[in-house]
């Protein structure tokens, strides 16, 4: 084995070479199908980091439950029946299920009237538990800070400001500090939310709305109505039961059956994140095909040239067959030699790729709207691990079936004809 | 590797027919073919007799459709082409009309090239190849391309290379068909000369001059041996 790796070098040595046109043009091809290749997935690859970052933006292993309607009947009452959870509620889901990470509620006043000075804007604004921070990603801007517990348990008039409110009411101001009139209550600005592009939201984006504790917003809007509920596991795999032992919970009080999924309708972002990350993967694997296809166009390309070049030098694959030279010395150097134009270009490719990938990092993503959903191309080791064996193969390929025809000369034929 | 009397190529009832899908073509129609050791044989005929076939059987390039084939000892039928290939690389040199040099590497290299096959170190291959090209009166042109080198150069290469195994047959088909009649008899001189040092020469020839030094020679026609005789 080692002798014939050492023959098959040789011979490799000694063969001779493709005019120089023909072998820039098809490292060329190659070089091209690798770019494109590598292209798309780096595409696919951006793409996937900013949804996953974008998505994980809104909340991660949360559920937003709507208060519904009743669809089946339940002992005895009939279906139709509107569930409207109460915010005293709260204290019984916490205290059935401790196991959570989180219970919050939210309570939304719609269209309210936020004073600054001589400036009046119409917002949403919310009121919620202390965990809706965490569990919803309000992080706060430098110098602010979110709700705490205190002001709940005190009612105190705080607000929290998404960032693109914050603007529209303070135009370059500092808000934090301030003090604006919600439906002509005064309320302390005590923080602004640090930007996010979000993926999933319900309500509007989290940029355009005001927070406050829940139990200030009973106090002055008199409502114990929950709008949504919101409840966050420990872990993603958890969500499915804890939703049905919240159904449970609830429905025992209200009188539901528990598994009506239309009294508390519920969004699932660990299910709905399972589609987006199995859409995702589809995706990559639709531009990964995509560009293997037109890598593998330079296969064919190389296959083709070394079909001409089998052909050109039949006559001194007949004289070596004579002197002895047995198949796999006539296949091998003719596959390494279809291996190394392939890696030759796929090198090329590569760093072209890798150039053209670090240019678009140069582009600012964040002031751009499409750019901040689109992401940024990356190129990750799996994806230079795919391109390398793909590569590899296709030249494999493009030098076996040459060769294979090279390996079929008749050295009798070859040698009687000038 | 010769049997006791000296016997290299032993043909019995050689048979080769041709498919070629619609006709069948027989070109060997059963040739009984003793060569000894130490002979130079000319086997001429006019074209279409079979020459060439014969010269593929011997050479081991083709396989008989019929008939027992014994070269050294060695049962040529039914082997495998690699082994064949290798049978060709210990046991036949060839030397072509048109030399059928490898134009893009040197002499030295196109007379490696049979070492390279049959598994001697690079080393070892160098000292052999310049030798054997020494002996044809090359040694002065070792590094020069085939293109660089006159026919009687050329052919003077292709002998080297020939020779480089030491095989057990030397088999020529119209050695000096390319050549001016200079260095054609120049050539001849060289193929006398390696008979008188012991070799065993099978000549395929248009060329009477050079079938007339050989010990033997053999008339093929129509795919059958007429005549087998010593030079007149």
């Amino acid at each position: 084995m080692n002798t014939n790796f050492h023959v098959i070098l040789s011979l490799f040595a000694t063969s001779s070479r493709l005019q120089r046109k023909r072998a820039y043009l098809t490292v060329a091809a190659i070089a091209w199908g690798t770019v494109a290749i590598l292209l798309l997935l780096a595409f696919g690859e951006g793409l996937k980091l900013q949804m996953d970052k974008n998505r994980r933006s809104t909340g991660e292993n949360i559920a937003v439950m709507w208060m519904g309607e009743t669809s089946k009947p339940w002992k005895g009452m009939p279906p139709g029946r509107p569930i409207r959870m109460r915010i005293d509620d709260l204290d019984l889901v916490r205290a059935r299920m401790p196991q959570l990470k989180s219970v919050v509620g939210e309570v939304v006043s719609w269209r309210t009237a936020l004073t600054y000075g001589r400036k009046t804007v119409n917002g949403r604004v919310i009121g919620t538990n202390v965990e809706y921070g965490e569990a919803r990603k309000h992080y706060p801007q430098a110098g602010g800070r979110f709700l705490t517990p205190e002001d709940e348990v005190q009612r105190r008039r705080v607000i929290f400001l998404g960032d693109e409110m914050a603007k529209d009411i303070f135009g370059d101001e500092k808000p934090v500090g301030k003090v604006l009139l919600v439906n002509n209550a005064p309320y302390l600005v005590i923080g602004v939310m640090q930007h996010k592009t979000q993926m999933g939201m319900y309500g509007g984006p989290d940029s355009n709305h005001a927070v406050i504790p829940i139990s200030t917003f009973r106090a002055q809007f008199g409502r114990d109505r929950l709008n949504n509920l919101l409840i966050e596991t420990p872990k993603p795999e958890q969500m499915r039961s804890e939703l049905k032992r919240l159904n449970e919970i609830v429905g025992a009080k209200y009188g539901y059956d528990p598994s009506d999924d239309r009294a508390l309708p519920a969004w699932d972002m660990v299910k709905s994140s399972e589609t987006t990350r199995k859409i995702l993967i589809g995706l990559q694997l639709f531009l990964g095909i995509v560009g293997a296809l037109t890598l593998l166009i330079g296969g064919v390309g190389v296959a083709n040239i070394m079909y001409a070049v089998v052909k050109e030098r039949t006559r001194e694959i007949g004289v070596k067959m004579a002197l002895g030279a047995k198949r796999r010395w006539i296949i091998m150097p003719f596959v390494l030699e279809a291996v190394v134009y392939t890696l030759i270009g796929g090198a090329l490719g590569i760093t072209v790729a890798t150039l053209l990938v670090a240019l678009t990092a140069l582009v600012p993503i964040e002031s751009n709207r499409v750019l901040s959903f689109l992401g940024r191309p990356t190129l990750s080791p799996q994806i230079g691990i795919a391109t390398s064996v793909i590569l590899g193969i296709i030249g494999l390929l493009a030098g076996y079936f040459p060769a294979r025809r090279a390996a079929s000369v008749d050295p009798a034929a070859t040698l009687r004809y000038e | 590797m010769t049997n006791k009397n000296g016997t290299i190529i032993r043909m019995s009832q050689i048979k080769k027919v041709y498919d070629t899908g619609k006709v069948k073509v027989e070109a060997l129609k059963g040739i009984d073919l003793e060569i000894h050791k130490g002979e130079m044989v000319a086997i001429v005929g006019p074209s279409g007799s079979g020459k060439s076939t014969l010269m593929n059987l011997v050479g081991c390039l083709d396989t008989p459709t019929e008939g027992e084939y014994v070269l050294a000892g060695e049962n040529v039928a039914g082997v495998t082409r690699d082994q064949l290939a290798e049978i060709r690389n210990r046991r036949v040199g060839f030397v072509f009309q048109n030399f059928n040099l490898l134009p893009h590497i040197t002499a030295l290299e196109n007379v490696e090239m049979p070492l390279l096959f049959g598994g001697v170190r690079p080393k070892e291959r160098r000292e052999r190849a310049s030798e054997v090209l020494t002996r044809v009166g090359l040694g002065e042109r070792l590094d020069h391309k085939p293109t660089e080198l006159s026919g009687g150069q050329m052919q003077r290469v292709a002998i080297a290379r020939a020779l480089a195994m030491n095989p057990d047959i030397i088999l020529a088909d119209e050695p000096t068909g390319n050549l001016d009649s200079s260095s054609g008899g120049d050539i001849m001189s060289l193929f006398t000369e390696l008979w008188q040092q012991g070799r065993t020469l099978v000549i395929i020839t248009h060329d009477a001059a050079l079938a007339n030094r050989a010990s033997r020679i053999v008339e093929i026609r129509d795919g059958r041996i007429t005549a087998d005789h010593a030079p007149a």
